[in-house]
């Protein structure tokens, strides 16, 4: 075949320039600036003059028992989150493939869509008046239904409830578009055949339909695996107060107070390459994993 | 398509007439887990809504569920009297039109290149540019890179550290491989036309339904997010809508000369949470009010990154 443009490859250079720019001075740059996680930094000297630390950060970190409480948390926050908000939206999708009534179908993937729009402080902030101790109508409800008035908010233990099924209820009807899209394209012949062999409409999902959107189901699943460690900082941040940072300090807050308020530069950023190296190796497992079992994998 | 429609009824009434019992339980357990959610959904919206014109009593002591109770306007008047929001407003407008603006120009002239396949260097470079998606600096040496240009604290850096995102330009780049045939290229190349031409004159016209899906991502982007902005700005005057929302809805700092003192503290407390009612659906009016146009176009990018490049 033959290939046009052969001779004037500077012009893909001259497009791609600022773009490549934008790439090195606000990823790769920050990459390099990654020495830090072993220099006790001094701003006088700059990064690379500071003085060399070794690993002191890594085992500071690893040997504080705070340390210890903050990655549990960040990995009880991100595996109950995969835990509850990888499978619903799938549940979803395939409950919604099964309605037949277009009108009825349309509204609701309209209005559970609607959520994935709102702000993160928006939705932290409904969360903190809808729960609210006194005035939040959760709480009217339930003492309207003969129970106590609960401090959604001030009890630890509920936290990681609040921050997941709020993030269900914001996130699973935009995460199932994916899946109905795959479930769209379920061969019909597939689905008539097993009604022929009278199966139920349960084996039919079962046999027929999930089997045929599994790809997307383990691709899916490859991203959420390495999010784990990842899970936004933004909605974390917001809804810690006094009464529950026994459980709501994950890594990337802890970076942020530890680093942007105390100035500690090396040390946060210590912490956060050993986020990102756990999150990447969490995310090689799991592509391999799916590559060995299932063929399919991201690369 | 004829016979595929006529397939498909013959399926549906097939179905209708040996829907078992077991069959039937099924499907009605469906349509009733559908609503549950529906309505989960659906409920907590209106009922901000609702109490957004509510009186503050009627919203303290519990009396609003879905519709106004005392109908008033007082909470969207205290919002838009209130300077910091209407700056907020303001400010969050102009990154999000600049922001985008550049957002699309970066983001199809890196997707460009990156599709044509006689461009050797391609391969390297999207490798070196996916990397980017998988492993980065982290907070500390991007704020430390965004200090010494000297952009901290002004409304360059709301827009430069995030003036491309890869992810999009992975989405820009399987569009336009897939949608704008190779022979149109070649026809371009006998008539003279150049690769940067053949950018201008072609690719940017026919890209239009992915310029409309990257528009926005990147608008919502820009209008909901917080994190640069708490990072980068010092300045309250240079803060966008969602970090004066942050101070009113989280952190509960309001401005005491807004509510004026003398009235008692019972309807103080009232007042502040109809402006917060209030707050939040102003806040998210510009993205729902344009939500059913962009419904669809979401979809369709949702698509594009499933994809495989």
């Amino acid at each position: 075949m033959r290939r046009p443009f052969r001779t004037q490859h500077y012009q893909f250079w001259l497009l791609m320039a600022l773009p490549l720019l934008y790439l090195i001075i606000f990823h790769y740059i920050p990459l390099g600036g990654l020495v830090l996680a072993f220099k006790n930094y001094n701003a006088r000297l700059g990064i690379f003059h500071s003085p060399n630390v070794g690993l002191t950060y890594f085992k500071q970190f690893l040997a504080t028992p705070s340390s210890q409480r903050i990655i549990r948390n960040t990995f009880t926050l991100g595996f109950y989150s995969l835990l509850v908000g990888f499978p619903f939206p799938i549940l979803l999708a395939v409950m919604l493939n099964e309605v037949r009534s277009k009108f009825y179908k349309k509204t609701v993937q309209m209005v559970t869509y609607a959520p994935y729009f709102i702000s993160t402080v928006v939705m932290v902030g409904m969360l903190m008046q809808l729960f609210d101790l006194r005035n939040g109508i959760v709480n009217r409800l339930v003492v309207a239904c003969g129970g106590n008035a609960i401090n959604y908010f001030g009890k630890p233990e509920l936290f990681s409830h609040l921050y997941v099924w709020s993030g269900v209820w914001q996130g699973a009807g935009y995460a199932s578009i994916i899946y109905i899209a795959a479930l769209s394209s379920v061969p019909p012949e597939l689905k008539e055949a097993a009604i022929v062999d009278g199966a139920s409409n349960f084996r039919r999902i079962w046999h027929v339909d999930l089997p045929c959107i599994a790809s997307t189901i383990v691709m899916m699943l490859i991203f959420n695996i390495g999010a784990i460690m990842n899970i936004g900082f933004e909605k974390v941040y917001l809804m810690q107060n006094p009464a529950n940072t026994s459980v709501s300090e994950i890594i990337s807050t802890f970076v942020y107070r530890i680093g942007l308020k105390g100035g500690n530069y090396g040390f946060s950023t210590a912490v956060g390459l050993f986020n990102s190296l756990l999150s990447l190796v969490l995310f090689l497992i799991a592509n391999q994993l799916s590559r060995r079992y299932s063929d399919t994998s991201i690369w | 398509m004829f016979r595929s429609i006529s397939a498909k009824s013959k399926v549906n009434k097939s179905r209708r007439m040996n829907a078992s019992c077991g069959d039937r339980v099924f499907t009605f357990l469906i349509y009733f887990f559908l609503s549950i959610f529906f309505l989960l959904v659906l409920l907590p919206l209106i009922y901000v809504v609702a109490a957004s014109f509510s009186d503050p009593q009627a919203v303290i002591t519990g009396k609003v569920f879905l519709w106004p109770v005392g109908f008033n306007i007082r909470g969207y008047r205290a919002v838009f009297s209130y300077h910091r929001i209407t700056q907020g407003f303001a400010n969050s407008f102009y990154y999000m039109i600049l922001g985008t603006i550049i957002n699309i120009v970066m983001t199809m002239l890196c997707a460009y290149p990156l599709s044509r396949p006689e461009f050797k260097a391609r391969r390297i470079l999207s490798v070196l540019i996916l990397f980017t998606m998988i492993f980065s600096g982290g907070l500390i040496p991007l704020y430390i890179v965004v200090n010494r240009l000297g952009l901290v604290d002004t409304r360059w850096a709301m827009i430069l550290p995030s003036a491309m995102s890869v992810w999009n330009v992975m989405i820009a780049r399987t569009y336009i491989s897939s949608s704008i045939p190779n022979e149109l290229y070649e026809a371009s190349e006998i008539d003279g036309c150049s690769p940067m031409g053949f950018f201008f004159r072609m690719v940017w016209p026919l890209s239009k339904p992915i310029i409309a899906v990257l528009v926005l991502y990147y608008g919502v982007g820009h209008w909901n997010s917080y994190f640069n902005a708490l990072i980068f700005l010092r300045t309250p005057d240079l803060f966008p809508l969602q970090l004066v929302l942050r101070d009113i809805l989280v952190v509960n700092k309001i401005d005491p000369t807004l509510i004026s003192s003398a009235e008692a503290l019972a309807a103080r407390q009232g007042m502040q949470d109809l402006l917060k009612y209030s707050v939040i659906v102003v806040a998210s009016l510009p993205v729902l009010l344009l939500y059913p146009f962009v419904q669809k176009h979401f979809v369709k990018g949702v698509m594009l990154g499933s994809l495989k490049g």
